[in-house]
This record gives structure tokens, C-alpha cells and sequence, in this order.
């Protein structure tokens, strides 16, 4: 496989939220404006970048039995520092994310890719891999961020677009789903149309 | 390939791993530490300063607790010279997502300077209106006294405008500033003792 093709690769054949549907929780939860999106899919990507790298390049070196628990707390380790870096240097974004960064602990994503990729690869690879299905990870979050924004609040990172205030229901729980559902119509439609 | 599991090997590896990692938290832990502190320091100072009336003093330095119906508020006082030009309430009641946190500040005479969001967990988009920056608000409650405008919602009976579709979190926020109020009275109250102990 080409390098070029492991960061490719997260963005649509296997993109994480379209087609893995994995890590719901963050998805549907934090997605209430583009820039919650944002940065929730950035500060994702940081761990998934780091926990890839770290444990590709132990795992040589962890028994079987003791992998997934291993794994767990390098991963549990790297969102505390997050989450302790954003609180020090970004407290704006850590005042509206605050509440789901500890979450991407369980995200399925992290571990997924741990177990499923960085544990059998090596550690450029597994970068590679860290930073494509983030970047899909981050797309997806924003796109649909900003969908229930525009459908929600009637704007769009921040910027109203028009006088009013849009559907309510697309910022609440129901209107996530809703969101997502379209979507995933839409990028399926898409994504057999190019392959 | 990777290791036998072993017994010893798994402790081995699990111990490593955990001392690893403790001891890299412990390191990042220390050194955000210092802006973690400066940021909620800032973060309360700038809410004093948008709702005390004009001040010289450093209100965060001198700071007391005033018990309330079994709750413990903190107050900033704000002054001019030695004067008491207001007060900085920090007050909290229950909202629809969970704990709602203010800061009211009043002016001598008992108006409301103005109010500022400390944090809350109210619905986007919905009670999170109660923050001046996303709607008015909270703005309808600057210059008045609590003597003669009722901290109650119209649908209470009382004089403020809910916000639309979240009552919950309009009544929660008038009860935090009637505690405030309630607060500030006290205060008021034992600052003017205090006067006529003195002469």
C-alpha cells in the first residue's frame, strides 16, 4: 500500500464516521455547531496521531493477554494531557469540548485503530494512519457540524446568515441523528459514484 | 512477535506501562499547572470587571464568604478609595442541563451593575441564550433594583421575559440572581454596621 494511499484512505473509503460508523458518541454529541466539530475532530486526531505512534511502537513488546488494558491506559495517558493542554492554553474551546474530551478514551476509533492497525504496522505507518482517519474524522465532524448549524442556528462558524433562528431540532439530540442519516445517503451516493 | 504471557511478563509490562504513564501526566500536570490558574483567575476577574461598577481596588484579593440558607456564596467587593462602590456576587442555582454559575454585580444602592455567565450546561441553542453574547437576555436585568422589579418570570408573574422555549433555564437564572441579591443585601446590611460602629 502507498503511503499517500494509508492517509487517503481514512478520508472516504474508510472514513470513520461514513463508513465505520464508528465513535457515535462524539459525533452526534459535540456536533451542534461547525466549530464544536472542529475541534473536537482536531483534538481527536492528536490522540488517535500519538496512541498510533506510541503503541506501534511498543507492541512488540506487550504480551497478548495484557494488549487491550495496555493500550487503554497509553491512550487514557495521551487525552489527560490533552484535555490538560487545552485547559491551560485554549480555555475557550475547552469551556464547550470540555465535557467530551475525556470521552475519546472509549471513542471505538482510538482502540480501533490501535488493535486493528498499529499494533501490526510499523510506526510511520501507523502515523499515516493516525493522521488519515483523523482527517476523516475531523471532516466528517465538521461537515456535519456545520449542517446542523446552517439547518439549527441559521449560521455557519459563528457567522449568521440569515435574521432568524432556523430549526431548533437540528441542534438537539433527534436533529443529530436526523443530520447524520442524510448524510450518510449522501456520502454513500458519492462514494459508489467515484469507485 | 510478541511476548509470552507469562505471568511475570504481564505484570512486568502492565507495571511499565502504568509508571510510564503516570509519570508523563505528572510532568504535563506541573507544568500546566501555573496557566490552568491564570486562566480561571482571568476568567473570574474579567466576569468582575464587566459587572462591578467602577473599582481600584483588586475586588479578587479581597474576597469573603457569606452564608446563606445553608449555602456558601463568594463576594468581591469592588471599591473606590475606601468606599464600597458595589459588589461582585458569585452565585449559582440549578438549571435544565445542571449547575448554572453567575456573577451579578450591584452597585451601591442596590441596582444590578450587570450579570455574567460563569459556566453552565444548558441546551445549545436553547437555554444557552442565557450568555449575553448569544441574545438579550440577560441585558433586561441591568440597572434595576430588585426592590421594585420582581426576579420572576412573566409566566411567575414577575417582570422578566423568559427566554423562548426555556423557562426552566429563565427561572433558574432569576432564582441565581435573588440569591445574589439576598447575598448582596447582607452584605450591604453589615457594611453599614460596620460604618456605625466606626463613628
Amino acid at each position: 500500500m502507498s503511503k499517500l494511499s494509508l492517509v487517503t484512505k481514512g478520508i472516504i473509503k474508510e472514513n470513520p464516521i461514513f463508513v465505520l460508523l464508528l465513535g457515535m458518541c462524539p459525533t452526534l454529541g459535540t456536533t451542534t455547531s461547525a466549530i464544536n466539530g472542529l475541534g473536537m475532530g482536531l483534538a481527536t486526531t492528536f490522540v488517535l496521531i500519538m496512541s498510533n505512534v506510541a503503541i506501534s511502537s511498543i507492541s512488540s513488546l506487550i504480551p497478548n493477554k495484557v494488549r487491550i488494558p495496555s493500550y487503554i491506559v497509553v491512550i487514557a495517558a495521551f487525552v489527560t494531557v490533552l484535555q490538560l493542554l487545552m485547559q491551560a492554553y485554549t480555555p475557550g474551546l475547552y469551556e464547550t469540548l470540555g465535557l467530551f474530551i475525556p470521552l475519546i478514551v472509549v471513542n471505538c476509533i482510538v482502540l480501533g485503530r490501535a488493535e486493528a492497525f498499529a499494533s501490526k504496522n510499523s510506526v510511520a505507518d501507523s502515523a499515516l494512519d493516525g493522521i488519515g482517519i483523523g482527517i476523516g474524522f475531523t471532516l466528517g465532524l465538521t461537515i456535519l457540524g456545520a449542517v446542523r448549524e446552517i439547518l439549527g442556528s441559521a449560521s455557519i462558524f459563528g457567522i449568521k446568515l440569515i435574521d432568524g433562528d432556523g430549526m431548533l431540532v437540528f441542534v438537539l439530540a433527534p436533529g443529530a441523528f436526523l443530520a447524520l442519516g442524510y448524510l450518510l445517503v449522501l456520502f454513500n451516493k458519492f462514494k459508489t459514484r467515484i469507485s | 512477535m510478541a511476548k509470552e504471557s507469562s505471568l511475570k511478563n504481564m505484570l512486568v509490562t502492565l507495571s511499565v506501562v502504568t509508571l510510564v504513564a503516570s509519570s508523563l501526566l505528572g510532568v504535563v500536570y506541573s507544568l500546566t499547572k501555573g496557566p490552568i490558574d491564570e486562566a480561571m483567575t482571568a476568567k473570574t476577574n474579567n466576569a468582575i470587571a464587566s459587572v462591578a461598577p467602577a473599582f481600584d481596588n483588586d475586588p479578587s484579593a479581597e474576597q469573603f464568604m457569606v452564608e446563606l440558607s445553608g449555602k456558601a456564596y463568594r463576594v468581591y467587593p469592588a471599591k473606590m478609595g475606601s468606599d464600597v462602590s458595589g459588589y461582585a456576587v458569585e452565585t449559582y442555582s440549578s438549571g435544565f442541563g445542571g449547575r448554572m454559575s453567575l456573577m451579578v454585580g450591584f452597585n451601591a444602592d442596590g441596582t444590578i451593575n450587570g450579570t455574567a455567565v460563569l459556566s453552565h450546561a444548558e441546551t445549545p441553542g436553547l437555554g444557552d441564550k442565557i450568555d449575553a453574547s448569544k441574545s438579550d437576555f440577560s441585558v433586561q436585568f441591568k440597572g434595576k433594583n430588585p426592590e421594585d422589579f420582581q426576579l420572576l418570570v412573566k409566566k411567575d408573574g414577575g417582570d422578566v421575559d423568559a427566554i423562548t422555549a426555556s423557562t426552566i433555564t429563565s427561572r433558574a437564572f432569576c432564582d441565581a440572581v435573588v440569591a445574589a441579591w439576598e447575598v448582596f443585601k447582607k452584605c450591604d446590611s453589615e457594611n453599614n454596621k460596620m460604618e456605625v460602629s466606626n463613628e
